[in-house]
């Protein structure tokens, strides 16, 4: 799936991925998919969580180039 | 009686001579006290060298008893490591292991068409406190109960085939556990196991670690009703104080859980800084968040049942926690969040 904006957070330990994933929500309009590319296994978890806290749309997990689980939200506001 | 224990309770109570007579009394006496206060047999009480060690034997034992109806265990997603583990050991040896999912709260999903040849299941969960649906499980197959969390604290539910508790968790010494085998039930050593009195005993019992264990259970089962509403009541007002404090999450079961934890996450806090800043205001608490576990995994019952795992605090009482210290964590800890969200740029 394309993602407008993809966040590399590839060396970053939770929360930070989910700190900086709310942080540039507002890079992408209404209706447009963020991306977080993280290696930390808690984003799996927390991505969703975050989505469900935020009232945010959770679309799933892929990989990035290099394999990198890579996580992709919906901006529904 | 420990003084007494530790004087007289040296000996192999399975040998004839006086000091194993008297070694042999005195676990007998254990027994009896541990079974009473449990509401058990006896003779379905087997004292363990941890509560690990019990589960492991409880799972497995109950696998190996019904070997010829099959080898299929399965458990919730929230169970806790020493089930998970026994469960991996099963499958790494040619049975097979699968979970069931929980809902929100925690508790396990309802399964009406549940082919198990073992279930296992826990009377409440361990870091989240949800009392689990023991009874409905146990109309499907045997059902190994992992009471480590709740026993003392809560009366063991009905209908369990084998059981496992910690004397560590309700006060106790560490290093004893308890197995519980139902009188009647197909248990099978999975072990090499030994030659003891008790058959389902390894290597010569903790006589006096077994009579430390059966006091404190006896002492926690008698102030229950004393013990267990107050600690309710001030896991209640640490809830809804807690859940004041902005993009925080409670989770649990906020009525049919555990007396005496809580666990709650704030978004975007390090579960190892605020662990930390506890400790230096001298309260201990707990976490499940990734960081502060020795694997780097976040909780894997918080990731089931879908809660946040960063920023995760859990909180138990003990039985002399007062309401000036929940005062004192509930006065601290707002300003501590915030501090560390200002810090975190969020």
């Amino acid at each position: 799936m394309d993602a407008t904006v993809e966040l590399d957070c590839r060396d970053m330990l939770c929360p930070r991925p989910i700190i900086e994933l709310a942080r540039h929500l507002a890079d992408v309009e209404v209706g447009q998919v963020i991306a977080v590319v993280a290696g930390d296994v808690a984003a799996r978890a927390d991505v969703p969580a975050w989505c469900r806290m935020r009232s945010q749309e959770y679309l799933g997990e892929d990989t990035a180039d290099d394999g990198v689980p890579r996580y992709l939200v919906r901006r529904l506001s | 009686m420990i003084e007494q224990a530790l004087e007289h309770g040296y000996a192999d109570p399975r040998r004839l001579h006086g000091p194993a007579r008297n070694a042999r009394i005195l676990l007998d006496n254990a027994r009896e006290a541990t079974a009473e206060a449990l509401g058990v047999r006896p003779d379905e009480v087997t004292f363990t060298p941890s509560g690990t060690h019990a589960v492991h034997l409880g799972v497995l034992g109950l696998l190996a008893g019904s070997a010829r109806a099959g080898s299929h265990l399965v458990a919730s997603a929230v169970e806790h490591a020493s089930v998970m583990h026994a469960g991996e050991w099963h499958a790494a040896r040619g049975g097979s292991f699968t979970t069931i999912p929980v809902d929100p709260l925690g508790r396990v999903v309802d399964q009406p068409a549940l082919e198990a040849t073992v279930v296992a299941l826990q009377a409440a969960n361990h870091e989240v406190g949800t009392v689990q649906p023991v009874a409905a499980f146990a109309e499907r197959a045997p059902l190994f109960l992992d009471a480590c969390a709740s026993a003392g604290r809560l009366a063991l539910p009905e209908g369990w085939a084998a059981a496992a508790a910690s004397a560590h968790k309700w006060g106790g010494p560490a290093g004893i556990g308890l197995l519980l085998v139902r009188k009647g039930v197909r248990w099978r050593n999975p072990f090499p196991g030994d030659d003891r009195v008790d058959e389902r005993a390894t290597g010569m019992e903790n006589v006096p670690g077994a009579l430390a264990a059966a006091a404190a259970l006896q002492a926690v089962v008698a102030e229950r009703d004393e013990v267990g509403p107050r600690q309710r009541a001030l896991i209640d007002r640490i809830r809804s104080a807690v859940s004041t404090i902005a993009d925080t999450e409670v989770v649990g079961d906020p009525v049919d859980r555990l007396p005496h934890l809580v666990t709650f996450s704030f978004l975007y806090v390090d579960g190892e800084a605020i662990v930390t800043e506890l400790d230096r205001r001298g309260f201990g608490v707990a976490s499940g968040s990734a960081c502060t576990a020795s694997t780097l995994q976040p909780s894997h019952v918080l990731a089931a049942m879908g809660a946040l795992t960063h920023g995760n605090l859990r909180i138990s009482l003990t039985r002399e926690t007062t309401d000036a210290e929940v005062d004192g964590l509930l006065a601290v800890l707002p300003g501590i969040v915030a501090d560390l969200r200002a810090e975190a740029g969020v």
